[in-house]
C-alpha cells in the first residue's frame, strides 16, 4: 500500500474536534502550548502540523509548501488527506514550513485593509516549543506570557500592521502553540 | 449516545472546517466581523442558527454544554438547542454556569464569573454595529476600515439631547482593544463591564448575516461613551423578589391581574444556587433541601 494513504485520522469528526479545540485554544491564549494527535503523517512533517493541516484545510484552501517540507511524501500525503491545492508564496492561504525556509515573509498575503480574515496562516515546524523566551502580550494573555519564537523583530513588524498581519501556529512533535497578529512581543 | 444518522455535531466535516478557520480569524482580529458561508440549521433564523453552527464548530464529545435564552435554562429555543446537541454529538449538560465548558446564549451573560477554558458562544441577529446608520454594506465595512466611528457617537449624542441621557440600553455598542466598534448582541448593557478582559473565549455567530466575530480571553473592550455622559450599566433599582441579590440583572414579572408584580434575577441557574444557599428575597420561599 502506498504510504500516502496512511496516518490519516481514523475518526475525523471527534479527533478534528479535539484538534480543533486545541488549536483555538492556543491561538485564543498566546503562549499556551497543547498537545495535537490523531495523525501519522511522513517526515519531515511533524504530528502536530499533521493534525493541523487535516483539520483546517481541504480543497477551498490554497496551501504553500516551503523548503525540505516541499517534498514528494508530504506532498503526496497532503493531496490524499487533505486535498489541498499546492500553490505559491502568493496565493498560500496557508503556508507550512520552518522559519528560515518560510522567509522572507513580506511574500504572503496580509489581508485586505476592508477584509482583514483574508491573510495566511503560516504552520512554522519547529526544532524546540517551550513557554519561555520572548514576552508576548494582548488579547488572550491576562498579563505576559513567554514563548520560544523564532525571532523578535519580524513578530513586531507583524503587529504594527495590525488589524492585517499573518497569524502563526508553532509545531514541534506533537506540541502545537500559536500567535495571532494582534500580540505585541518583546525580546526578553 | 449520538444519533448516528447525523455526522457529530450535525454539520458536515467541510463545513466545520469553513466555520472553523472563520473562527480563527476572528479570534486573530478581535471585533472585526469575518465573513463565514451560514449553512441551513434544522431550525429557523431568529434560534440563534449563527450560534449553533459556532457552537457546532467548537463542541467535542468531552464537553459540558449549557444553554440560555436571555438567562433562563428552560425557555423553548433554550431546551431544542440543548437537545439539539445531545442528540447530533452526545454531550453533557447542565444548567450550572460552573459546570459548563460551553455556554451558548441568547441576549445574557451569566452573573456568575467565568473562567479561563470556557466558551461563551452568543446568538447574534445583527451583527452590524453601524447597520443602522448606514444599511450598504459596501460603505460600513469601509468605515470600519477608516475608522469611521464619528456617525455612531452622533446617535448616541443625540440620544443625550433628546433624552438627557443615553437611551440605547441592549445592543449597546463598544470598541475592542481601541479599533473595532462591535455590535454585543442584544445584552442588556447592565452586561458590558462583563464582556471586558473576561478569562473566558467569547464567540459571535450571527447566521442570517454569515458573520462569526470572536473576543479572546483578557481582551480589552470599552462601551462608548462620552466625557461629560459617562457610560452607566443601567438595571432596575430592586433587590430580587425571590433571592434577594441587589447585583444581578432583573426581569419584571406579572404575577397576576391586579397589577401585581415581582423582580427577579433573570438568570435562573443564578437565582436558584442562591435560594438553595439559604438566601431569601422579600417573596421568596424558604427552599426546603431534600423536601419535595
Ligand atoms: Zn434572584
Amino acid at each position: 500500500m502506498n504510504d500516502a494513504l496512511l496516518g490519516g485520522f481514523v475518526d475525523a469528526a471527534v479527533q478534528s474536534s479535539h484538534a480543533f479545540r486545541a488549536a483555538l485554544t492556543v491561538l485564543s491564549q498566546p503562549g499556551e502550548i497543547r498537545e495535537l494527535h490523531g495523525a501519522v503523517p511522513p517526515a519531515p512533517l511533524s504530528v502536530a502540523a499533521g493534525v493541523l493541516l487535516l483539520t483546517l484545510c481541504d480543497g477551498t484552501t490554497p496551501l504553500h509548501l516551503a523548503g525540505a517540507y516541499d517534498c514528494a511524501s508530504v506532498r503526496d500525503w497532503i493531496t490524499f488527506h487533505c486535498g489541498a491545492p499546492l500553490v505559491s508564496v502568493e496565493a498560500a492561504v496557508f503556508a507550512l514550513g520552518d522559519w528560515v525556509a518560510l522567509q522572507p515573509l513580506g511574500q504572503f498575503a496580509i489581508g485586505l485593509p476592508d477584509y482583514p480574515d483574508r491573510a495566511v496562516t503560516l504552520i512554522v515546524e519547529m526544532p524546540a516549543l517551550e513557554a519561555k523566551g520572548a514576552v508576548l502580550r494582548g488579547p488572550g494573555i491576562a498579563d505576559a506570557a513567554y514563548l520560544s519564537l523564532p525571532e523578535v523583530a519580524a513578530f513586531q513588524a507583524n503587529r504594527a500592521l495590525f488589524p492585517l498581519g499573518f497569524d502563526c501556529f508553532f509545531t514541534c512533535g506533537a506540541k502545537v502553540a500559536a500567535l495571532p497578529r494582534s500580540t505585541h512581543v518583546e525580546a526578553v | 449516545m449520538s444519533d448516528q444518522a447525523y455526522n457529530f455535531a450535525y454539520l458536515d466535516e467541510q463545513t466545520k472546517r469553513m466555520i472553523r478557520r472563520a473562527i480563527l480569524k476572528g479570534v486573530a482580529v478581535p471585533g472585526y466581523q469575518v465573513p463565514f458561508a451560514s449553512r441551513e440549521m434544522p431550525m429557523p433564523y431568529g434560534w440563534g442558527t449563527g450560534g449553533v453552527q459556532v457552537t457546532a464548530a467548537c463542541l467535542t464529545p468531552d464537553d459540558t454544554l449549557k444553554v440560555i435564552d436571555q438567562g433562563a435554562d428552560d425557555t423553548t429555543n433554550a431546551v431544542s438547542i440543548r437537545k439539539f446537541f445531545q442528540r447530533t454529538a452526545g454531550v453533557a449538560v447542565t444548567e450550572a454556569t460552573a459546570d459548563a465548558t460551553l455556554i451558548q446564549t441568547r441576549h445574557r451573560i451569566p452573573e456568575a464569573a467565568l473562567t479561563t477554558g470556557q466558551i461563551l458562544v452568543y446568538q447574534v441577529p445583527i451583527p452590524e454595529p453601524l447597520r443602522f446608520l448606514e444599511p450598504r454594506e459596501t460603505e460600513t465595512r469601509k468605515m470600519h476600515e477608516l475608522e469611521e466611528y464619528g456617525l455612531i457617537h452622533v446617535k448616541l449624542y443625540e440620544d443625550i439631547a433628546r433624552h438627557g441621557t443615553i437611551a440605547t440600553s441592549y445592543a449597546y455598542p463598544v470598541k475592542v482593544e481601541g479599533r473595532y466598534v462591535m455590535d454585543p448582541s442584544p445584552i442588556p448593557k447592565f452586561d458590558n463591564p462583563k464582556l471586558s478582559n473576561s478569562p473566558a473565549l467569547q464567540l459571535f455567530g450571527a447566521g442570517r448575516e454569515q458573520r462569526i466575530y470572536a473576543l479572546p480571553p483578557f481582551t480589552h473592550v470599552v462601551s462608548l461613551d462620552f466625557d461629560d455622559h459617562p457610560f452607566e450599566p443601567s438595571k432596575a433599582p430592586h433587590d430580587c423578589d425571590l433571592c434577594g441579590a441587589g447585583e444581578s440583572y432583573l426581569d419584571e414579572v406579572i404575577t397576576d391581574d391586579q397589577g401585581g408584580r415581582m423582580f427577579v434575577c433573570s438568570d435562573t441557574d443564578f437565582c436558584r444556587t442562591r435560594c438553595e444557599a439559604g438566601h431569601l428575597g422579600a417573596l421568596g420561599v424558604p427552599v426546603l433541601k431534600g423536601g419535595a
